[in-house]
């Protein structure tokens, strides 16, 4: 079953449109929230008037600042770098409002309508400030003492704090002396990549019901991160974490943003508790570019030691990263991944990066799919690009004279990733690299685009390389239950975002226990189902829930051996589970089945034979080291002169994860994955004026790809290096099919150009584009 | 993203529509496929009173050939267009205008006349009618029928001649013979959006010489622009492919674009440069 191209078991449910949403979670008697948002960037907030929204009909109740003054800043569920704290965002903004659309008030009303009739009622005076959108300008002030201490709630007093909110280094090796030695050339780049984030179909939607009856608080919509999230919620409302149930309904794409902990869901559930009446809050898309994280929007400059055969030795790298106005829950991810990850499969024996984490009067930023690896690998293969053609030497060269050897691995880089020390899992770098050039004939793909060049057209070819990571811990459990029917169920505290996560396991399980996977119903997203969770995001489901269940797998299999081979009065070696069964192996007519043998467990029978009654097993794992996929993506693009455009005529993705437990499911992320690379690469930006006004709050102007601009993706998946640190042998695939995206095209965009390093920064604008082939023609293009 | 509180009407005849319409003409809009209206209430850019929805009216929709002319009538949807079986050069140019209108639900539900009362700059039919000089008609309760040409009708973005009390009933387009040829070309960042520059071109040629010709350009101005120079440099002239360049060098020199986050002035002037030459192109064959 592992490896199959299993048909997904969420679909029959989604195609039949009998999904549940969270706008399709109805309550009798619910109200509906509006948010109202600060239209101005950065201002001192004079008054607040909601009395003129609660005199419309049907509108509950209005709330500002002074109504939840008592709730602390929202706090950081990853990388929770103290010196962050000062900078948390209140649930409303206290006094001072640092982005266009942060909430100020919001009202609760009987209809959506009417919510939003009565948010235009609410009168909001503000003095407004000066903006700061430039993260690479010096830092100003930012927070006052006053705002810094309430915000870090250390119960200690903070000074004032400045836009820069941490600034880090993660080294190994010694630059210093590297660049000291004078030996070698010295090369420097600098790579912008755009402010964008993940945009899921489905917007973000939040149903809190307080239940009287059974002394619960229970929330409808979450997902991603429900444990945590539920934590959170029964901190700010005072009951017990198990009061609080929340459930995911089916979600419409996550990629980052979607799931954390916002001031919108705070407030939802206060609402519930405090009006003791269904609170239902659905975003729509306005609110979602304007409110959600954002993300990417980092500025590197690099400089690289490199010696004539293209070895790099030794990297000295800086980036700002365009925090937005506010710290969220992801604390320090983002610019802590991007450090870590920046050296890629290369070697690099002096490495260094300082960080500066700043803060712009934009939307918050956040994770998005690939987190701080996009931006990395862009910056880092724009390099490489650049040290082949200065040197003279081929790409693919270049890279294969850095690559971390096969010999060499598992390969420690002494820096941490994500709180654990960073090893390379396993990995052949080259082989990849190979494989892809020969199965899609690389030198092929050269000679061609040459030849349509040298007739005029502008196409070029290009690639970039990467390494991902995934598989984070610290632990999955998952419990298998088979009933006195036989059906067998998968519960787990997994969360889906639409990744097809229920598929995966259910044949994870499946495998063990002979029995196809459309067989076996999986559990999970509900906190009062299963204990523990820690949710879907960096990649790490396959690997942690997948080898949890493959352990509770063998639980199972071992007590259903026990237990018949106690019935059949045979030793359990002579015993094997297959089909369903378990039989004995010199004679497979003879068994019994799992429903058979869930019936001799039930209670009153479990005792007899000294067995804990049921047939169920929990299975746990646990990892303190991330699993590291690598891959390669190469594109051919065709520019049309006269306007700049890019048109991606190719697209080919190599990567490696480890194994692939659904092939099908792996290149369905890898496709969703490119598309959203394509968006950051060519089209997707939010733009800002210069006082703090975003430019891009609906789809007509922030540009997300259709299908009509993705073209066919070609996939090979490879297995060559599963990963030695879990019993799979998986490495996660969700991230890898967005992470060398910007890396290829803008190495494609070059080529066609013929002018190496031309592309510095994403999205690649028409205009641009246009502007770069006139001046190679040395003429005004047209036609 | 929920409208602003409205009444709703849904008149059964094009007198009863007027007769609704003329209850408080500034507080209304005429709904027809929606496809810019919906979401502007949505977004409560636009806060009408009362909708009145024009969709159930008899006789509103269809192409006619009258005389030298083609009549368009306002309810047509632009995928009526796209699939019209007219072969003249007309026909394609209405047919590959269409193609260009956002999506296929778009153009499923979205109107011809809807489109030109609206008044993009960027739309093509907007383009359409400012090429062909095409003569809008519209009609109100209080002053019945009246006859617009195109160069009176559009005066700046989302502003046309008509007066609140007024619907749009049809559009009259002059039946280019096959001497004619047809083209438009344009540019978006993506399949579907409004063009950044359209470019559109109607050229008569007898005997390989240029005998009417007309220029229409969208992106680089609130309205339809008409490019009276690059309609010059081709009247009389011998046709070739250097003409063309001519004729958008002049029509690049003529226009004055403005400045957005998908492309400065100077980028779009380089756009007509680029796109009137294929539309011109596609014209001749």
């Amino acid at each position: 079953m592992i490896g199959a191209r299993a048909l997904r078991l969420e679909d029959p449910v989604l195609l039949r449109g009998a999904g549940r949403y969270a706008a399709d979670t109805y309550h009798a008697g619910e109200l509906h929230m509006r948010v109202v948002r600060s239209p101005v960037a950065h201002g001192r907030v004079r008054a607040v008037d909601v009395a003129d929204a609660l005199r419309l009909d049907g509108v509950v109740a209005a709330w500002t600042y002074d109504d939840v003054a008592d709730l602390p800043a929202i706090g950081f569920r990853l990388t929770p770098r103290e010196e962050l704290l000062p900078y948390r965002q209140p649930v409303l903004a206290r006094g001072v409002v640092r982005y266009v659309g942060e909430p100020v008030a919001v009202v609760f009303a009987t209809s959506a309508y009417l919510a939003e009739d009565a948010a235009e009622r609410v009168v909001v005076e503000i003095d407004q400030l000066p903006a700061h959108i430039d993260p690479d300008a010096d830092p100003v002030a930012w927070v006052d003492a006053e705002q810094a201490t309430w915000a870090a709630g250390l119960g200690t007093p903070l000074p004032e704090q400045d836009s820069e909110a941490t600034r880090f280094v993660t080294e190994y090796g010694d630059v210093e002396a590297a660049f000291a030695t004078g030996a070698g050339r010295i090369i420097e780049l600098d790579a912008v990549i755009g402010r964008h984030t993940g945009v899921p179909m489905e917007c973000r939607g939040l149903v809190a019901h307080y239940v009287e009856a059974d002394q619960e608080l229970v929330i409808d919509g979450a997902a991603k991160v429900p444990f945590w999230n539920r934590d959170a919620i029964a901190d700010v409302t005072g009951l017990a974490p198990s009061q609080v149930v929340v459930r995911e309904t089916h979600v419409g794409g996550g990629f980052g943003p979607r799931g954390e902990l916002y001031p919108e869901d705070v407030l939802v559930a206060l609402a519930a508790m405090r009006l003791r009446a269904p609170v239902k809050w659905i975003e729509d898309r306005q609110e979602h570019l304007l409110a959600t994280n954002h993300s990417r929007g980092q500025h590197h400059r690099l400089r690289a030691l490199v010696e004539e055969d293209g070895f790099i030795r030794a990297l000295d790298a800086t980036f700002t990263l365009d925090q937005g106005a506010y710290v969220r829950t992801h604390g320090a991810t983002v610019g802590s991944l991007t450090s870590s990850m920046l050296p890629g499969p290369y070697v690099i024996p002096n490495f260094r990066v300082e960080a500066h984490v700043r803060l712009t009067h934009k939307t918050p930023h956040g994770t998005y799919r690939s987190p701080g690896r996009y931006e990395g690998t862009f910056a880092r293969e724009r390099l490489v690009d650049k040290i082949a053609a200065e040197l003279g030497l081929g790409r693919e060269q270049v890279r294969r004279r850095n690559f971390i050897a096969v010999e060499d691995m598992p390969y420690e880089r002494p820096i941490q990733a994500m709180g654990t020390s960073m090893v390379h899992d396993s990995g052949d770098y080259r082989l990849l690299l190979d494989k892809m050039s020969e199965g899609y004939d690389f030198p092929g793909i050269r000679a061609e685009v040459a030849a349509r060049r040298a007739a005029g057209e502008a196409v070029g070819f290009g690639f970039g390389y990467f390494v991902e990571k995934s598989g984070i811990g610290p632990v999955e459990g998952a419990r298998i239950s088979v009933d006195t029917r036989g059906r067998v169920s998968v519960t787990c505290g997994a969360s889906s975002v639409g990744q097809g996560v229920d598929t995966v396991l259910a044949q994870v399980a499946a495998e063990t226990l002979g029995i196809p996977h459309d067989e076996i119903r999986v559990v999970r997203g509900r906190t009062d189902r299963f204990g523990y969770g820690r949710g879907a995001f960096a990649t790490r489901l396959s690997v942690m829930a997948g080898s949890a269940v493959a352990n509770a797998a063998a639980a199972l299999r071992d007590k259903a051996v026990r237990v018949a081979a106690h019935e059949l009065k045979v030793s359990v070696e002579e015993l094997e589970l297959a089909d369903g069964a378990v039989r004995l192996v010199a004679d497979p007519g003879r068994g019994l089945s799992l429903a058979e043998i869930a019936r001799l467990l039930e209670p009153v029978c479990a005792v007899e034979i000294k067995e804990d009654p049921g047939l169920d097993a929990d299975g746990w794992f646990r990892s303190d080291h991330m699993t590291y996929p690598y891959g390669l993506h190469a594109a051919v693009v065709r520019l049309d002169r006269g306007t700049g455009q890019t048109v991606v005529e190719r697209y080919l993705v190599g990567y490696d994860v480890g194994r692939a437990l659904n092939p099908t499911l792996v290149e369905g992320q890898i496709a969703g994955g490119v598309a959203q690379g394509l968006g950051g690469a060519l089209y997707e930006e939010f733009l800002y004026a210069d006082d703090g006004t975003p430019l891009c709050t609906t789809f007509m102007d922030y540009l997300i790809p259709t299908a009509h601009e993705v073209p066919p993706i070609e996939i090979l998946i490879t297995e060559d290096a599963p990963s030695p640190i879990n019993p799979l042998g998986v490495k996660g695939a969700g991230e890898g099919g967005v992470t060398a995206v910007a890396a290829a095209i803008a190495s494609a965009v070059d080529d066609a150009l013929q002018r190496p390093g031309a592309i510095t920064s994403v999205p690649i604008r028409p205009q641009a584009v246009h502007d770069l082939a006139a001046r190679a023609t040395g003429s005004r293009a047209t036609g | 993203m929920k409208p602003a509180n409205f009444e709703y009407v849904r008149p059964a005849s094009l007198e009863e529509a007027l007769v609704e319409l003329a209850k408080d003409p500034d507080e209304s809009k005429v709904l027809a496929g929606g496809q810019s209206l919906v979401p502007m209430m949505n977004f409560r850019l636009a806060r009408p009173e009362r909708l009145i929805d024009i969709n159930r009216i008899p006789l509103l929709e269809g192409v006619e050939s009258v005389g030298d002319r083609v009549v368009i009538r306002a309810r047509t949807r632009h995928l009526a267009l796209q699939n019209l079986s007219m072969s003249t050069p007309l026909g394609s140019l209405l047919r590959t205008g269409a193609a260009h209108v956002g999506h296929l639900p778009i153009r499923t539900r979205g109107t011809f006349g809807g489109s030109i009362a609206h008044c993009d700059a960027a739309s093509e039919w907007c383009l359409v009618a400012g090429l062909l000089d095409a003569e809008m008609t519209v009609r109100s309760q209080a002053r019945g029928t009246r006859t617009i040409p195109a160069s009176d009708f559009f005066w700046s973005i989302f502003t046309t001649a008509m007066e609140p009390d007024e619907i749009l009933t049809e559009v009259s387009l002059p039946a280019l013979d096959d001497s004619y040829r047809t083209g438009i070309a344009e540019f978006a960042r993506r399949a579907g959006d409004f063009a950044i520059v359209a470019a559109t071109g109607a050229v008569q040629v007898v005997d390989g010489v240029v005998r009417d010709a007309r220029v229409c350009l969208g992106g680089v101005s609130e309205v339809p622009f008409r490019s009276a120079a690059a309609e010059q440099v081709l009247l009389g002239q011998e046709w070739s492919p250097r003409l063309l360049r001519d004729a958008a060098e002049a029509a690049a020199d003529e226009v004055d674009p403005p400045s957005d986050s998908h492309g400065d002035g100077e980028y779009r002037r380089d756009l007509v440069r680029a796109l009137l030459p294929r539309a011109l192109a596609g014209a001749v064959r």
